[in-house]
């Protein structure tokens, strides 16, 4: 998921061309005070004007709180981005009472109901702990993800090696996983220091993140690389499911590969590898 | 929509426009345009400004525009942002995407 500052024409122009799967327009803490409805404008009419393929499109709206987050969501709702990320997320019921908005707008704009996705963004020590009710509080939820900058600050600690996030990581991705959506892992500031990005972009995926957010285009190569399964795991995980398919044909209920017999878990680890590596050499050749 | 004081938005960075909308005593747009890309796309970067002032019920106002590349979303929203800092209003009736 590519950060893209909501107030640059040029980034929001371009962000469809580095090969992220997801783009995020962000209206809150990339855009100063005094730009938000420049920023809101921008984003809208590109939203409305511009083609990105088939890349997924997410906004973030400023928090309800703050009394521009309903502001972005009548704009933003109405131009049809796939979903609204909400920040600073604490409770089901901030989920809740941003649902009411945008089903509110959907109505009155004669847009499908439920056809505005959202992604839940956990930011703070409240937050974590109430991750699973949080993951659960809406259908039109998609993903959970972690923001860590707030949080470290909340937790009055800074961003090291990974170990001050490992509780939030872990509490999020357990309550996305049994809530059955996608967790993003938060984005790695220090843009110049790719080892230290790579260190952390094999962590999350070895916890069992479904992908992180970047805030550059150069983190987007090297955490498909990271994300992307070996050639050797490929050609197991097809040749796994080739048995499946054998198997099936045959009418027979159990598989077996090598003398191995091949059960549920192992199946579904292979056809997750497989739309994994699918997904990673994805090349956008539709797009202008 | 009546503009009463000046508004401002956009930057001089590239793909960008810095639009001035200004309080005009008579009726009608002025509208003074630079752009580094005026001799291709300088009438159509008027036309949008124009018919995004129309739009928004502008009728009189001193316009002045320099563009560095904007496409023409972007000449739109920046216009849009300018005229109702211009006319101190945040109202505003975002259309739906078809």
């Amino acid at each position: 998921m590519l950060f893209v500052p909501g107030n640059n024409p040029g980034m929001v122009r371009d962000a469809h061309i580095y090969g992220s799967d997801s783009i995020m327009f962000d209206l809150e803490d990339s855009v100063s005070v005094n730009e938000k409805d420049a920023a809101r404008f921008l984003v809208y009419n590109a939203l409305m004007s511009l083609r990105y393929g088939k890349k997924e499109l997410i906004v973030r709206i400023n928090d309800l709180s703050s009394g521009l987050g309903v502001m972005d969501l009548e704009a933003i709702v109405r131009a049809k981005p796939n979903a609204i990320r909400l920040p600073k997320t604490e409770t089901a019921q901030d989920i809740i009472d941003c649902e009411r908005e945008i089903e509110r707008i959907e109505r009155e704009a004669g847009i499908e109901v439920g056809s505005t996705k959202m992604v839940a963004a956990i930011e703070s020590a409240l937050g974590v702990l109430n991750a699973y009710s949080i993951a659960t509080a809406s259908k039109r939820l998609v993903a959970v993800a972690l923001g860590a900058e707030d949080y470290v600050t909340d937790l009055k600690t800074t961003r090291s090696d990974g170990t001050e996030l490992f509780f939030a990581r872990c509490m999020i991705l357990n309550a996305a996983r049994a809530a059955g959506i996608d967790a993003i892992d938060t984005v790695y500031s220090d843009v110049n220091n790719e080892e230290g990005f790579i260190a952390e972009a094999t962590l999350i995926k070895k916890l069992g993140f479904d992908g992180k957010s970047v805030i550059n285009p150069r983190q987007i190569p090297p955490l498909h690389e990271v994300f992307m399964p070996s050639e050797k795991d490929l050609e197991k995980a097809q040749a796994i499911v080739q048995a499946l398919e054998e198997a099936k044909k045959r009418g027979s209920g159990v598989a077996s590969l090598n003398g191995k017999m091949i059960d549920r878990p192992v199946a579904l680890r292979a056809q997750h590898m497989i739309e994994l590596a699918a997904a990673g050499s994805f090349v956008p050749v539709e797009e202008v | 929509m009546r503009i009463i004081t000046t508004g401002v938005a956009g930057t001089m960075e590239s793909s960008d426009i810095i639009v001035t909308v200004e309080p005009r005593a008579e009726e009608g747009v002025e509208l003074t345009l630079s752009s580094s890309v005026m001799q291709q796309f300088g009438r159509q970067i008027e036309h949008v400004i124009r018919e995004t002032l129309k739009e928004l019920g502008v009728t009189a106002a001193a316009v002045t525009a320099v563009d560095k590349g904007a496409l023409d979303c972007t000449v739109r929203a920046r216009v849009s942002a300018a005229a109702l800092r211009a006319a101190k209003s945040a109202e505003y009736t975002w259309g739906t995407k078809q």
